[in-house]
Protein backbone atom coordinates (compact mmCIF):
# COMPACT_ATOMS: atom_id res chain seq x y z
CA UNK A 1 0.00 0.00 0.00
CA UNK A 2 1.35 3.38 -1.01
CA UNK A 3 1.79 5.68 1.99
CA UNK A 4 -0.01 8.99 2.22
CA UNK A 5 1.72 11.93 0.58
CA UNK A 6 2.98 14.21 3.36
CA UNK A 7 1.34 17.63 3.64
CA UNK A 8 3.44 20.34 2.00
CA UNK A 9 2.24 23.79 3.08
CA UNK A 10 5.13 25.38 1.13
CA UNK A 11 3.40 24.48 -2.15
CA UNK A 12 1.12 27.47 -1.50
CA UNK A 13 4.19 29.67 -0.95
CA UNK A 14 5.45 28.72 -4.41
CA UNK A 15 2.06 29.47 -5.93
CA UNK A 16 2.01 32.87 -4.21
CA UNK A 17 5.49 33.58 -5.59
CA UNK A 18 4.28 32.59 -9.07
CA UNK A 19 1.50 35.16 -8.75
CA UNK A 20 3.94 37.87 -7.62
CA UNK A 21 6.16 36.98 -10.57
CA UNK A 22 3.18 37.08 -12.98
CA UNK A 23 3.80 33.52 -14.15
CA UNK A 24 1.30 32.88 -16.95
CA UNK A 25 2.38 29.46 -18.24
CA UNK A 26 3.24 26.41 -16.17
CA UNK A 27 4.58 23.24 -17.79
CA UNK A 28 5.15 20.09 -15.82
CA UNK A 29 6.01 16.46 -15.68
CA UNK A 30 4.31 15.43 -12.45
CA UNK A 31 6.14 14.67 -9.25
CA UNK A 32 4.56 13.80 -5.95
CA UNK A 33 6.36 16.81 -4.46
CA UNK A 34 4.54 19.15 -6.86
CA UNK A 35 1.05 17.63 -6.49
CA UNK A 36 -0.53 20.51 -4.59
CA UNK A 37 1.20 23.20 -6.65
CA UNK A 38 -0.08 21.64 -9.89
CA UNK A 39 -3.62 21.60 -8.47
CA UNK A 40 -3.35 25.25 -7.38
CA UNK A 41 -2.06 26.32 -10.80
CA UNK A 42 -4.75 24.35 -12.63
CA UNK A 43 -7.42 26.00 -10.49
CA UNK A 44 -6.12 29.44 -11.52
CA UNK A 45 -7.96 30.57 -14.66
CA UNK A 46 -5.18 33.03 -15.49
CA UNK A 47 -2.56 30.29 -15.75
CA UNK A 48 -2.09 28.14 -18.82
CA UNK A 49 -1.01 24.78 -17.47
CA UNK A 50 0.48 22.12 -19.75
CA UNK A 51 1.23 18.52 -18.90
CA UNK A 52 4.26 17.27 -20.85
CA UNK A 53 5.39 13.87 -22.09
CA UNK A 54 9.02 14.73 -21.29
CA UNK A 55 10.75 17.59 -19.52
CA UNK A 56 12.61 18.80 -22.60
CA UNK A 57 9.28 19.80 -24.14
CA UNK A 58 8.90 22.24 -21.27
CA UNK A 59 12.21 23.96 -22.00
CA UNK A 60 11.10 24.55 -25.61
CA UNK A 61 7.66 25.66 -24.45
CA UNK A 62 9.09 28.24 -22.06
CA UNK A 63 11.13 29.67 -24.94
CA UNK A 64 7.93 30.03 -26.95
CA UNK A 65 6.03 31.55 -24.05
CA UNK A 66 8.73 34.18 -23.58
CA UNK A 67 8.74 34.95 -27.31
CA UNK A 68 5.04 35.69 -26.96
CA UNK A 69 5.37 37.81 -23.83
CA UNK A 70 4.33 35.24 -21.20
CA UNK A 71 6.47 34.35 -18.22
CA UNK A 72 6.62 30.61 -17.64
CA UNK A 73 7.79 28.04 -15.12
CA UNK A 74 8.74 24.38 -15.54
CA UNK A 75 8.16 21.81 -12.80
CA UNK A 76 9.98 18.50 -12.77
CA UNK A 77 11.59 15.85 -10.65
CA UNK A 78 15.38 15.50 -10.60
CA UNK A 79 15.16 12.39 -12.78
CA UNK A 80 13.94 14.68 -15.59
CA UNK A 81 16.87 17.09 -15.53
CA UNK A 82 18.98 14.91 -17.81
CA UNK A 83 16.23 14.91 -20.44
CA UNK A 84 16.66 18.66 -20.87
CA UNK A 85 20.35 18.85 -21.78
CA UNK A 86 20.37 19.69 -25.49
CA UNK A 87 17.15 21.69 -25.22
CA UNK A 88 18.83 24.00 -22.72
CA UNK A 89 21.08 25.17 -25.55
CA UNK A 90 18.05 27.31 -26.45
CA UNK A 91 18.33 29.17 -23.18
CA UNK A 92 22.08 29.53 -23.39
CA UNK A 93 22.33 30.60 -27.03
CA UNK A 94 19.28 32.85 -27.21
CA UNK A 95 19.37 33.90 -23.53
CA UNK A 96 15.84 32.82 -22.74
CA UNK A 97 14.80 33.25 -19.12
CA UNK A 98 13.70 29.97 -17.57
CA UNK A 99 12.41 29.30 -14.08
CA UNK A 100 12.69 25.61 -13.31
CA UNK A 101 11.64 24.00 -10.05
CA UNK A 102 13.21 20.61 -9.48
CA UNK A 103 12.06 18.39 -6.63
CA UNK A 104 14.98 16.23 -5.65
CA UNK A 105 15.16 12.48 -5.38
CA UNK A 106 18.17 10.30 -4.78
CA UNK A 107 19.81 12.43 -2.12
CA UNK A 108 18.09 12.02 1.28
CA UNK A 109 16.60 8.80 2.64
CA UNK A 110 16.09 7.51 -0.90
CA UNK A 111 14.79 3.95 -1.07
CA UNK A 112 14.99 3.52 -4.86
CA UNK A 113 18.54 2.94 -6.14
CA UNK A 114 17.49 3.93 -9.68
CA UNK A 115 16.98 7.51 -8.51
CA UNK A 116 20.59 7.95 -7.37
CA UNK A 117 22.22 8.46 -10.78
CA UNK A 118 20.21 11.52 -11.80
CA UNK A 119 19.63 12.78 -8.27
CA UNK A 120 23.35 12.99 -7.60
CA UNK A 121 24.03 14.40 -11.08
CA UNK A 122 21.27 17.00 -11.28
CA UNK A 123 23.10 20.08 -10.02
CA UNK A 124 26.28 19.44 -11.99
CA UNK A 125 24.44 18.62 -15.23
CA UNK A 126 22.22 21.69 -15.05
CA UNK A 127 25.25 23.88 -14.31
CA UNK A 128 27.14 22.33 -17.21
CA UNK A 129 24.17 23.12 -19.47
CA UNK A 130 24.43 26.79 -18.50
CA UNK A 131 21.81 27.02 -15.75
CA UNK A 132 22.24 28.95 -12.55
CA UNK A 133 21.36 26.52 -9.77
CA UNK A 134 20.01 27.51 -6.38
CA UNK A 135 19.11 25.06 -3.63
CA UNK A 136 16.54 25.28 -0.92
CA UNK A 137 16.56 22.92 2.04
CA UNK A 138 14.32 24.75 4.51
CA UNK A 139 10.57 24.71 3.93
CA UNK A 140 10.03 28.23 5.26
CA UNK A 141 12.44 29.66 2.66
CA UNK A 142 10.96 28.06 -0.46
CA UNK A 143 8.57 30.85 -1.40
CA UNK A 144 11.23 33.51 -1.10
CA UNK A 145 13.88 31.51 -2.95
CA UNK A 146 11.47 30.90 -5.85
CA UNK A 147 10.57 34.58 -5.98
CA UNK A 148 14.22 35.62 -5.95
CA UNK A 149 15.14 33.07 -8.62
CA UNK A 150 12.25 34.14 -10.85
CA UNK A 151 13.07 37.80 -10.44
CA UNK A 152 16.65 37.13 -11.47
CA UNK A 153 15.69 34.83 -14.37
CA UNK A 154 13.27 37.30 -15.94
CA UNK A 155 15.40 40.36 -15.23
CA UNK A 156 18.65 38.96 -16.56
CA UNK A 157 17.35 36.55 -19.25
CA UNK A 158 18.93 33.43 -17.85
CA UNK A 159 17.85 29.92 -16.92
CA UNK A 160 17.65 29.35 -13.19
CA UNK A 161 16.85 26.02 -11.57
CA UNK A 162 15.71 25.87 -7.96
CA UNK A 163 16.44 22.47 -6.48
CA UNK A 164 14.04 21.63 -3.67
CA UNK A 165 15.86 19.24 -1.37
CA UNK A 166 14.45 15.78 -0.77
CA UNK A 167 14.73 16.49 2.94
CA UNK A 168 12.05 19.18 2.51
CA UNK A 169 9.95 17.27 0.00
CA UNK A 170 9.85 14.33 2.40
CA UNK A 171 11.00 10.87 1.48
CA UNK A 172 8.68 7.98 0.90
CA UNK A 173 8.50 5.47 3.68
CA UNK A 174 8.16 2.14 1.91
CA UNK A 175 8.69 0.06 5.06
CA UNK A 176 4.94 0.00 5.72
CA UNK B 1 6.01 -5.08 -50.23
CA UNK B 2 3.13 -5.05 -47.81
CA UNK B 3 0.44 -2.46 -48.80
CA UNK B 4 0.78 -0.86 -45.42
CA UNK B 5 4.42 0.00 -46.16
CA UNK B 6 3.94 1.21 -49.74
CA UNK B 7 5.26 4.64 -50.42
CA UNK B 8 4.89 7.37 -52.97
CA UNK B 9 7.55 9.78 -54.19
CA UNK B 10 7.42 13.37 -52.97
CA UNK B 11 7.72 15.77 -55.91
CA UNK B 12 6.75 19.22 -54.61
CA UNK B 13 9.50 21.83 -54.52
CA UNK B 14 10.19 22.90 -50.94
CA UNK B 15 11.05 26.50 -51.78
CA UNK B 16 7.87 26.91 -53.82
CA UNK B 17 5.80 25.33 -51.06
CA UNK B 18 7.24 27.61 -48.37
CA UNK B 19 6.74 30.66 -50.59
CA UNK B 20 3.09 29.70 -51.15
CA UNK B 21 2.57 29.31 -47.38
CA UNK B 22 4.37 32.49 -46.35
CA UNK B 23 2.78 34.61 -49.09
CA UNK B 24 -0.42 34.30 -47.06
CA UNK B 25 1.12 34.86 -43.62
CA UNK B 26 -0.50 38.20 -42.84
CA UNK B 27 0.20 38.77 -39.14
CA UNK B 28 0.93 35.09 -38.42
CA UNK B 29 3.91 34.24 -36.24
CA UNK B 30 6.34 31.65 -37.63
CA UNK B 31 8.75 29.32 -35.83
CA UNK B 32 11.16 27.28 -37.94
CA UNK B 33 12.93 24.05 -37.13
CA UNK B 34 16.66 23.78 -37.74
CA UNK B 35 18.25 23.00 -41.10
CA UNK B 36 16.50 23.24 -44.46
CA UNK B 37 13.22 24.57 -43.02
CA UNK B 38 15.14 27.44 -41.46
CA UNK B 39 16.80 28.23 -44.80
CA UNK B 40 13.49 27.90 -46.70
CA UNK B 41 11.87 30.50 -44.46
CA UNK B 42 15.02 32.62 -44.47
CA UNK B 43 14.44 33.35 -48.16
CA UNK B 44 11.41 35.33 -46.99
CA UNK B 45 12.93 36.78 -43.83
CA UNK B 46 10.37 38.52 -41.62
CA UNK B 47 10.46 40.09 -38.16
CA UNK B 48 7.63 37.75 -37.15
CA UNK B 49 9.80 34.68 -37.80
CA UNK B 50 11.82 32.97 -35.07
CA UNK B 51 14.53 30.70 -36.44
CA UNK B 52 15.90 27.68 -34.62
CA UNK B 53 19.43 26.70 -35.64
CA UNK B 54 19.64 23.93 -33.06
CA UNK B 55 17.67 22.36 -30.19
CA UNK B 56 16.43 19.66 -32.54
CA UNK B 57 12.92 18.55 -31.60
CA UNK B 58 11.99 21.94 -30.09
CA UNK B 59 10.02 23.56 -32.90
CA UNK B 60 6.50 22.28 -32.17
CA UNK B 61 6.77 23.03 -28.45
CA UNK B 62 8.20 26.51 -29.03
CA UNK B 63 5.13 26.93 -31.20
CA UNK B 64 2.82 25.77 -28.40
CA UNK B 65 4.25 28.20 -25.84
CA UNK B 66 3.97 31.03 -28.37
CA UNK B 67 0.42 30.04 -29.38
CA UNK B 68 -0.72 30.02 -25.74
CA UNK B 69 0.88 33.43 -25.15
CA UNK B 70 -0.64 34.94 -28.32
CA UNK B 71 -4.09 33.34 -28.67
CA UNK B 72 -5.29 35.98 -31.13
CA UNK B 73 -2.52 35.27 -33.61
CA UNK B 74 -2.02 32.26 -35.85
CA UNK B 75 1.23 30.47 -35.04
CA UNK B 76 2.82 28.37 -37.78
CA UNK B 77 5.67 25.97 -37.14
CA UNK B 78 7.65 25.10 -40.27
CA UNK B 79 9.93 22.18 -39.65
CA UNK B 80 11.39 19.03 -41.19
CA UNK B 81 10.50 15.37 -40.80
CA UNK B 82 13.68 14.59 -38.87
CA UNK B 83 13.10 17.46 -36.46
CA UNK B 84 9.46 16.47 -35.92
CA UNK B 85 10.42 12.84 -35.35
CA UNK B 86 12.80 13.92 -32.59
CA UNK B 87 9.96 15.62 -30.74
CA UNK B 88 7.04 13.25 -31.34
CA UNK B 89 5.84 13.57 -27.77
CA UNK B 90 4.92 17.16 -28.60
CA UNK B 91 2.11 15.85 -30.83
CA UNK B 92 0.53 14.18 -27.80
CA UNK B 93 1.08 17.26 -25.63
CA UNK B 94 -0.42 19.59 -28.24
CA UNK B 95 -3.32 17.22 -28.86
CA UNK B 96 -4.06 17.13 -25.14
CA UNK B 97 -3.92 20.93 -24.89
CA UNK B 98 -5.87 21.70 -28.10
CA UNK B 99 -4.58 25.21 -28.88
CA UNK B 100 -6.94 26.86 -31.36
CA UNK B 101 -4.26 28.77 -33.27
CA UNK B 102 -1.33 26.40 -33.80
CA UNK B 103 -0.45 24.78 -37.13
CA UNK B 104 2.54 22.58 -37.85
CA UNK B 105 3.92 22.28 -41.36
CA UNK B 106 6.35 19.43 -41.92
CA UNK B 107 8.53 19.80 -45.00
CA UNK B 108 8.91 16.06 -45.44
CA UNK B 109 11.72 15.02 -47.80
CA UNK B 110 12.05 11.71 -45.92
CA UNK B 111 15.73 12.50 -45.38
CA UNK B 112 18.20 13.89 -42.89
CA UNK B 113 19.48 16.27 -45.55
CA UNK B 114 21.98 18.13 -43.36
CA UNK B 115 23.86 15.05 -42.26
CA UNK B 116 24.31 13.07 -45.47
CA UNK B 117 20.84 12.33 -46.82
CA UNK B 118 20.12 9.34 -44.60
CA UNK B 119 16.46 8.20 -44.83
CA UNK B 120 14.20 9.09 -41.92
CA UNK B 121 11.41 6.84 -40.66
CA UNK B 122 8.91 8.63 -42.93
CA UNK B 123 10.77 7.03 -45.86
CA UNK B 124 9.68 3.68 -44.44
CA UNK B 125 6.00 4.57 -44.39
CA UNK B 126 5.75 6.06 -40.90
CA UNK B 127 3.05 8.72 -41.13
CA UNK B 128 3.35 11.97 -39.19
CA UNK B 129 -0.17 13.01 -40.12
CA UNK B 130 -1.43 9.63 -38.93
CA UNK B 131 0.27 10.26 -35.60
CA UNK B 132 -1.20 13.75 -35.39
CA UNK B 133 -4.67 12.36 -36.13
CA UNK B 134 -4.22 9.79 -33.42
CA UNK B 135 -3.17 12.64 -31.12
CA UNK B 136 -6.60 14.29 -31.73
CA UNK B 137 -5.40 17.10 -34.00
CA UNK B 138 -8.35 18.92 -35.58
CA UNK B 139 -6.72 18.61 -39.01
CA UNK B 140 -3.94 16.30 -40.14
CA UNK B 141 -3.19 15.38 -43.73
CA UNK B 142 -0.32 14.25 -45.93
CA UNK B 143 0.12 16.27 -49.10
CA UNK B 144 1.60 15.06 -52.39
CA UNK B 145 -0.08 17.18 -55.08
CA UNK B 146 -0.69 20.85 -55.79
CA UNK B 147 -4.42 20.45 -55.15
CA UNK B 148 -3.77 18.80 -51.82
CA UNK B 149 -1.30 21.55 -51.03
CA UNK B 150 -3.89 24.25 -51.72
CA UNK B 151 -6.29 22.56 -49.28
CA UNK B 152 -3.49 22.09 -46.78
CA UNK B 153 -2.51 25.76 -46.88
CA UNK B 154 -6.12 26.78 -46.31
CA UNK B 155 -6.21 24.44 -43.31
CA UNK B 156 -2.98 25.92 -41.92
CA UNK B 157 -4.65 29.32 -41.69
CA UNK B 158 -8.26 28.40 -40.99
CA UNK B 159 -8.38 25.34 -38.74
CA UNK B 160 -9.78 25.90 -35.26
CA UNK B 161 -7.72 23.50 -33.21
CA UNK B 162 -4.25 22.11 -33.85
CA UNK B 163 -3.39 21.30 -37.46
CA UNK B 164 -0.54 19.35 -39.00
CA UNK B 165 0.19 19.23 -42.70
CA UNK B 166 2.88 16.79 -43.76
CA UNK B 167 4.09 17.97 -47.18
CA UNK B 168 5.99 15.46 -49.26
CA UNK B 169 8.70 17.43 -51.04
CA UNK B 170 11.45 16.32 -53.41
CA UNK B 171 14.96 15.63 -52.19
CA UNK B 172 16.33 18.73 -53.91
CA UNK B 173 18.76 20.65 -51.69
CA UNK B 174 19.09 24.40 -51.66
CA UNK B 175 21.87 26.56 -50.24
CA UNK B 176 21.60 28.31 -46.89
CA UNK B 177 19.60 31.45 -47.46
CA UNK B 178 20.16 33.33 -44.26
CA UNK B 179 23.19 34.37 -42.25
CA UNK B 180 21.27 35.46 -39.17
CA UNK B 181 22.37 32.90 -36.60
CA UNK B 182 22.82 34.65 -33.27
CA UNK B 183 20.07 33.27 -31.04
CA UNK B 184 19.80 36.25 -28.71
CA UNK B 185 19.51 38.59 -31.68
CA UNK B 186 16.83 36.48 -33.36
CA UNK B 187 14.89 36.35 -30.08
CA UNK B 188 15.21 40.05 -29.34
CA UNK B 189 14.15 41.27 -32.76
CA UNK B 190 11.13 38.94 -32.71
CA UNK B 191 10.02 40.11 -29.25
CA UNK B 192 10.59 43.79 -29.89
CA UNK B 193 8.58 43.65 -33.09
CA UNK B 194 5.75 41.66 -31.51
CA UNK B 195 5.61 43.22 -28.05
CA UNK B 196 6.99 46.72 -28.45
CA UNK B 197 7.75 48.33 -25.08
CA UNK B 198 6.47 45.25 -23.26
CA UNK B 199 9.51 43.39 -24.58
CA UNK B 200 11.56 45.22 -21.98
CA UNK B 201 9.30 44.59 -18.95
Amino acid sequence: VKPETPARPWARDIYDSFKRLKIAQVAYVPDAGHTQLILDCEADKQMKVVSLTTEQEGVAMLAGSWLGGDRGALLMQSSGAGNCMNMLSLAQEARFPMLMLVTMRGEWGEFNPWQIAMGQGTQKLLEDAGCIVQRVDRAEEIGEVVFAAGTMAFSTNRPIAVLIGQRVVGFKDWSK
Amino acid sequence: MNDRLKKREGTLDRREVVKAILDRRGDALVVTGLGSSCYDCGVHDHLNTFYLWGAMGAAAMVGLGLALAQPERRVIVVTGDGEMLMGLGALATIGAKQPQNLSIVVMDNELYAETGMQPTHTAKGVSLSGMAKAATFAYAETVYTQDELDRGIAAIYDTAGPALVDIKVSNKRYPMSIRLRDGAHIKNRFREHLLGEKAFD
